[in-house]
């Protein structure tokens, strides 16, 4: 069986840690896992933790009226999901319901944006793979948001 | 005498009505030009009267005037907004009928048929266009029957230039002024205070036929020599030039240079380059049908690629902007032609210089790109 | 490849056998020759010019299986004039067809490789042409992978087609949308976000893709990132057509005319192009 460190140090968002800090972060990290339907976050509550998703499925959701529940996107194996630990208010945008079930592992968000404010060498670190993810979320963000499969065009330019 | 290829002889100005004569014996409609609405255009010619005889043109970029000379050539003068093009690539062809049946519909084709046509004084830069407009046409993997009909039946008659017009750069597009090949008779006009007649040189074996009932002379070494000189003088006088090394990455590498903006506030998208362009080819396929929705007819139509919906796909047209559409007409006729045919799309004739109503000219486009291009080295600004 | 025909100009008159409506705005038409019309072999990627009688005449993606000709099956949104009155022709109506023309998809190219194929919206018509073809002979490619993405689950065209390739062949499809409600329980997000993970060797894999202008470019970058060469992938363009033969000039692409030169282009010969706006 895998230990938790040997799975951070495999995974894309740890790739090229030092090996301090990795260790500092497998402090604080612990394996989870969640059923299908039930919702890993919700939107407006405290964002303490994060997670690096092994396995499974996870639907970023907004409610709206008479429409239901949209999903805007999903977040799957090997993907990051939540960043709002690290940015005032420190709370969640959206809701995240498991559609199909997840391993993953929670790290304490908290915990590391105490330690980044101590170390900004660690700090820096975070941030830096943070924005990368977020970077890469605005992105196919925006090319959702082009709708380019709509009426119209075969897409247009 | 005996004619034989490149042979040249003298033909007298009172004998070049027996020149059509003879042409229309053959059984060739003679078409050439004729003066009408201010302007020297192509048309069909049956005496020597009907050619612009003692005219000549002015041009400019945006100008074109006709003028009396002092004397009576026959061929004074430069090209105007015609061009070979349409007697070869009709301006406007049905393609098809189509007639509703009880079961559907039945689609009849046409029948081809063309006249016989002797185009009388095509200049070099025009034999250059035609044989461009062959690789268009003509190509492997397709030959459009309509022009192959046309071309397959022509007497050509050319005329080497005995003056540059304001806009012409044949020689820096190496079309001219002398007509080197694919004519059936060349002519070239001497006229001064005591003489007039041309130095003809034959082209072909069918040119070789209608001189043998022409009355000439022997063309002697001064005859052939004037006509050289005279050559040799409208190539001095062009009134326009480009530099054309390396001009297609030129423009490859500039597709984003400012000079594009530029030319785009003063481009009406008139369209009017490309209706005399004598290489310009595009066209368009109209469905029409009655009103009573019994029979349809599809139509091939000149187009223009400076019209707004010429690149239209669902959605918009890709090039909705002048600038765009210039740049494309641009590019094409001097860079991407050369892609895809081998050789430019650009003979030098002037016409899009003379016909543009705001005189834009090609070569001055040209020259402001080269000045200021963007280095091989940098990559274009990314928007 | 131009039509065996002595003039393509001249449409060779077929009967619309079935109008099979698909997702939202998007049919499918399945047409038999009449008597004494052959149809001409054609390639996945190639396209014909459907005519309706006395409305006009538009280029259509063939959407069936090059092996089996009849019928003759293109897939088209209705967005203008002529697909609108196309959608609306009713069985044994009589429609004309000219082609195929174009280049295709090169699936021989892809023996012994890995393919990936991405499509887009309506971009999976052309390709569910190559897909038939690559699992009529699946023994000659290596892993087979299949990135779809919808507007939303309702758009998802062939969606019986999709789900059922999967569980009956050896190949892998991941279907993702723009947007869902709760009910989907599939991958929502832009399809270039299933490249990363996809399940294909980049040094030895095709990559075909069909969508939407934006998102070919965009797909084919990812591909490029995950090591692809770019003589490996291909992208299907569109322009206007009005001739399909190289002549009249529309489709024109830079140096390239759609109709004859494509509309299947190697990446690498558009590459430039595809940033160069009104290009």
């Amino acid at each position: 069986m895998q230990t938790l460190e040997s799975i951070l140090v495999g995974h894309p968002f740890f790739k090229e840690l030092k090996p301090q800090y990795l260790q500092l972060i497998t402090g604080c990290a612990s394996n989870v896992r969640f059923n299908a339907g039930t919702y890993m976050l919700r939107e407006g509550a405290e964002a303490s933790q994060f997670y690096l998703i092994r396995h499974g499925k996870v639907a970023l959701e907004i409610p709206a009226a008479q429409r239901g529940h949209i999903t805007i996107e999903t977040i799957e194996a090997g993907e990051v999901l939540g960043w709002s630990w690290l940015f005032p208010p420190y709370r969640w945008h959206f809701s995240a319901r498991v559609v199909e079930p997840v391993r993953a592992i929670a790290l304490d968000g908290t915990c590391l944006r105490a330690k980044g404010e101590e170390d900004h060498d660690l700090g820096y670190e975070l941030m830096k793979r943070v924005a990368h993810i977020m970077m890469e979320r605005l992105q196919a963000t925006r090319m959702q948001l082009l709708d380019v499969y709509g009426v119209g065009a075969r897409g247009g330019l | 005498m005996i004619i034989q290829g490149k042979d040249q002889v003298v033909l007298q100005y009172e004998h070049f009505q027996q020149l059509l004569v003879v042409l229309n014996s053959r059984g060739y409609q003679v078409v050439g030009p004729t003066v009408r609405d201010g302007a020297i255009v192509y048309d069909t010619l049956t005496e020597v009267s009907d050619l612009p005889v003692g005219y000549t043109d002015e041009q400019e970029g945006g100008t074109y005037r006709l003028k009396r000379r002092a004397d009576n050539a026959l061929f004074g003068y430069a090209v105007g907004p015609h061009s070979w093009k349409k007697f070869l690539h009709p301006p406007v062809l049905r393609l098809w009928r189509a007639t509703r049946e009880e079961h559907g519909f039945q689609v009849i084709p046409e029948n081809q048929e063309a006249p016989k046509l002797a185009f009388l004084g095509v200049r070099s830069c025009e034999l250059h266009a035609m044989a461009i407009q062959d690789a268009v046409f003509m190509r492997p993997g397709y030959t459009d029957p309509t022009y192959q009909l046309r071309r397959n039946n022509l007497c050509i008659v050319a005329i080497n230039c005995g003056q540059a017009g304001g806009t012409c750069f044949c020689t820096s597009m190496h079309t001219g002024p002398k007509a080197t090949a694919g004519f059936d008779l060349a002519l070239t006009e001497v006229l001064d205070a005591d003489r007039h007649y041309f130095v003809v040189e034959v082209g072909t074996e069918l040119g070789t036929e209608i001189l043998q009932e022409l009355p000439h002379t022997e063309a002697n070494k001064d005859d052939i020599q004037l006509a050289e000189d005279i050559v040799a003088s409208t190539a001095e006088h062009m009134g326009r030039s480009m530099d054309t090394t390396g001009i297609k990455d030129l423009l490859y590498r500039n597709l984003e240079h400012p000079r594009w903006e530029d030319v785009a506030s003063r481009c009406l998208t008139c369209s009017n380059c490309t209706m005399v362009c004598p290489t310009c080819f595009c066209t368009t396929v109209e469905d029409v049908t009655d009103l009573a929705g019994e029979h349809a007819e599809r139509w091939r139509k000149w187009d223009s690629c400076f019209t707004m919906d010429f690149s239209y796909i669902s959605g918009g047209s890709i090039r909705s902007s002048t600038k765009s559409r210039y740049r494309q007409w641009m590019t094409h006729k001097l860079g991407t032609w050369i892609d895809q045919f081998g050789t430019s799309g650009c003979v030098g004739c002037g016409r899009c210089i003379t016909w543009c109503p705001v005189g834009i000219d090609i070569t001055e486009e040209v020259r402001a790109i080269r000045e200021s291009d963007n280095a091989p080295a940098t990559k274009a600004k990314e928007q | 490849m131009i039509a065996n025909v002595p003039d393509p100009m001249l449409p060779q008159l077929f009967r619309v056998q079935r109008v099979r409506r698909e997702i939202p705005d998007t049919f499918t038409l399945e047409l038999e020759p009449e008597e004494g019309v052959e149809i001409p072999p054609f390639a996945s990627g190639q396209f014909n010019m459907l005519y309706v009688f006395g409305v006009g005449e538009i280029p259509i993606s063939i959407s069936g299986d090059p092996a089996r000709r009849r019928p003759l099956v293109h897939t088209t949104r209705a967005v203008g004039t002529v697909s609108k009155a196309m959608r609306a022709l009713k069985p044994e109506d009589v429609i004309g067809v000219r082609g195929p023309f174009g280049s295709h998809w090169p699936i021989e190219r892809a023996l012994g490789k890995d393919v990936v194929i991405v499509a887009g919206g309506i971009g999976l018509a052309p390709l569910r042409s190559a897909m038939y073809q690559i699992i009529s002979h699946r023994e000659k490619y290596g892993k087979v992978v299949l990135l779809y993405g919808a507007r939303t689950p309702e758009d998802i065209l062939y969606r019986r087609e999709v789900e059922h390739w999967p569980a009956h062949f050896d190949l892998e499809v991941y279907v993702t949308v723009d947007n869902a409600t709760g009910k989907w329980r599939g991958s929502v997000g832009v399809v270039t976000r299933l490249i990363p993970r996809a399940p294909f060797d980049p040094l030895n894999t095709v990559a075909m893709i069909c969508g939407p202008e934006i998102m070919m470019r965009f797909t084919a970058a990812e591909f490029e990132k995950r090591g692809v060469a770019t003589e490996s992938i291909f992208v299907s363009m569109e322009r206007n057509m009005k001739c399909a033969i190289g002549q009249c000039g529309h489709c024109q692409y830079g140096p390239h005319f759609v109709c004859k030169d494509g509309p299947v282009f190697q990446y690498s010969h558009v590459q430039d192009l595809l940033t160069k706006w009104e290009i």
